[in-house]
């Protein structure tokens, strides 16, 4: 481990101010994945910014009609927050298939949308990563490359974002209100996280100096019609391999409006237009839920151990519309998948 | 901002930092303590204020054996600066007996004989209070998914849920 500086924020402004002194220096909440890979030494800040006490702890309503959610606010207690529970349920339930109780006690909204990627290789110091260590090369391409992605790869990078949370924030379309030296600004969730390009070393679309101060959710939560499934190769806190998000709004039995996404198979939670676009004005049933998986899956590349992945995540996009549809969402704590 | 790129991690600091004067309220009794600044809460508690009952399991969060209570929540101490606790309440499994009783979490776990090595026993205690004051587990299914977090090599997840049942019983 690197040896480290500590200082603590007084405020958004300070916090602001401090890490524009320091170009190693990094902001902490949390700091359940960033102690994790300094420990690692996959990073080496010189010194770290405490914004973990910072007033952004509030859940409330918004004009508009949605919620905005403070960026410190835990993950356990936006999870359990009633205002998500009724009218967000999908979200609330992607936040608790990830991690565990303690780690979502401890990690804040603002830094799930920051985990980096938990790619073997990206925490192996002793192997080259494209990530990591820019230029060096991708160990996963060739390598033992199970939980890798299978959808806007590059040659560059083929490391998958971790987070159950992003999934559903996707396809709510959820806006991460953000703060930088220049002001203040909003972008949106399908624009904040990258593909890896030729540039995987930036997950994001933050700048190393702006601040997540919150994240806003629009009014449609799609409680009625919706599931989160999410499979590993463990019952309960793991990664995923295949994720799904999938919300959908029925008159009668036809699809009035659909939005679907995945984790686990790519650098970003993965969205589709086109599958979207297929489902509407369409029957809610098998015939349907199969276009929109193709359509989802367009361009789907396996490296070898992941192959599997593209029959996995197909199933389990019908699965969960299927879920949907019925009002029927996978369980959480019930592992059988109905 | 430009970011500069990589650099030799000598020449990102000037200096090596100073250790940091950090006061911790642990088990109610006041606890202050000079570390330095990368200092774990686990390491805090273990090695400046000689609380051993929590342990060191994996120290990257993916064990639970280093479970404690942070203002009464449930936490990985390996992956929390004892900095950032500044002024907190911590509870450790020194902390959950009361005159001389046992916690009840403590007596269901003898009686259920829920351990064999007992390397994970103290976070699994120290995670099953947090579980009990969350208030969201009834049945076994839910308290096997919210105590994923505590993993036990010796397999002895059936009498650990059925030692936690007892106790939320009683509570």
């Amino acid at each position: 481990m690197t040896p480290f500086q500590y200082t603590r924020a007084n405020d958004v402004a300070d916090a602001i101010k401090q890490i524009a002194t320091d170009p190693y220096a990094k902001f902490i909440a949390g700091g359940t994945n960033l102690i994790d890979l300094i420990k690692y030494d996959v990073e080496g800040p010189s010194r770290l910014i405490d914004i973990s006490h910072l007033p952004l702890r509030s859940i409330e309503p918004t004009s508009a009609g949605g919620v905005l959610i403070g960026a410190m606010v835990p993950n356990a207690d936006l999870a359990y927050h009633p205002v998500i529970e009724e009218r967000y349920p999908m979200l609330a339930r992607a936040i608790l298939s990830g991690a565990s109780q303690q780690l979502r006690n401890m990690a804040s909204t603002g830094g799930n949308l920051l985990q980096r990627t938990r790619c073997f290789y990206f925490y192996d110091t002793a192997t080259p990563c494209n990530k990591r260590e820019p230029g060096s090369g991708c160990s996963a391409i060739d390598g033992v490359n199970r939980i890798n992605a299978i959808l806007g790869t590059s040659e560059a990078c083929i490391a998958t974002h971790p987070s159950d949370m992003c999934v559903a924030l996707a396809a709510l379309e959820a806006v991460v209100h953000v703060i930088g030296p220049a002001g203040a600004r909003t972008i949106a969730i399908a624009d904040f996280h990258r593909l890896p390009g030729n540039t995987p070393q930036r997950d994001t679309n933050l700048e190393p100096d702006e601040i997540i101060t919150a994240i806003e959710l629009p009014p449609k939560g799609f409680s009625a019609n919706y599931s989160y499934l999410k499979i590993r190769d463990r019952l309960s806190y793991a990664f995923a391999l295949v994720s799904v998000a999938a919300a959908l709004e029925l008159d009668g039995e036809t699809i009035k409006e659909a939005r679907l996404a995945l984790g686990g198979v790519a650098h970003k939670p993965w969205r589709s237009t086109a599958a979207e676009a297929a489902l509407l004005g369409q029957r809610a049933d098998a015939t349907a839920f199969a276009k929109a998986a193709d359509w989802l899956l367009h361009g789907a590349k396996g490296y070898g151990h992941n192959n599997f992945k593209i029959g996995l995540a197909r199933r389990a996009i019908m699965r969960t519309l299927d879920q949907a549809a019925r009002g029927t969402p996978q369980s959480i704590s019930d592992k059988k998948i109905r | 901002m430009t970011h500069p790129g990589t650099a030799t991690p000598a020449a990102r600091i000037a200096a090596v930092p100073e250790k940091i004067p950090v006061t911790l309220s642990v088990n109610h009794k006041p606890a202050k303590l000079v570390v330095a600044p990368w200092t774990t809460l686990l390491d805090a508690l273990r090695d400046h204020l000689n609380l051993t009952g929590t342990k060191k399991g994996c120290d990257h969060g993916q064990c639970g054996a280093c479970t404690v209570l942070v203002e009464g929540r449930r936490i990985n101490s390996c992956l929390t600066l004892a900095a950032m606790q500044e002024g907190a309440e911590i509870t450790t499994v020194e902390g959950l007996s009361r005159d001389g009783e046992l916690h009840p979490l403590q007596q269901a776990f003898i009686d259920h004989d829920a351990f064999q090595c007992g390397y994970c026993t103290s976070g699994q205690i120290c995670s099953a209070a947090g579980l009990i004051a969350e208030g969201k587990a009834r049945t076994a299914a839910e308290i096997r998914e919210l105590m994923s977090g505590n993993i036990c090599r010796c397999g002895a997840y059936p009498n650990i849920i059925a030692a936690i049942q007892q106790a939320m019983e009683r509570s």
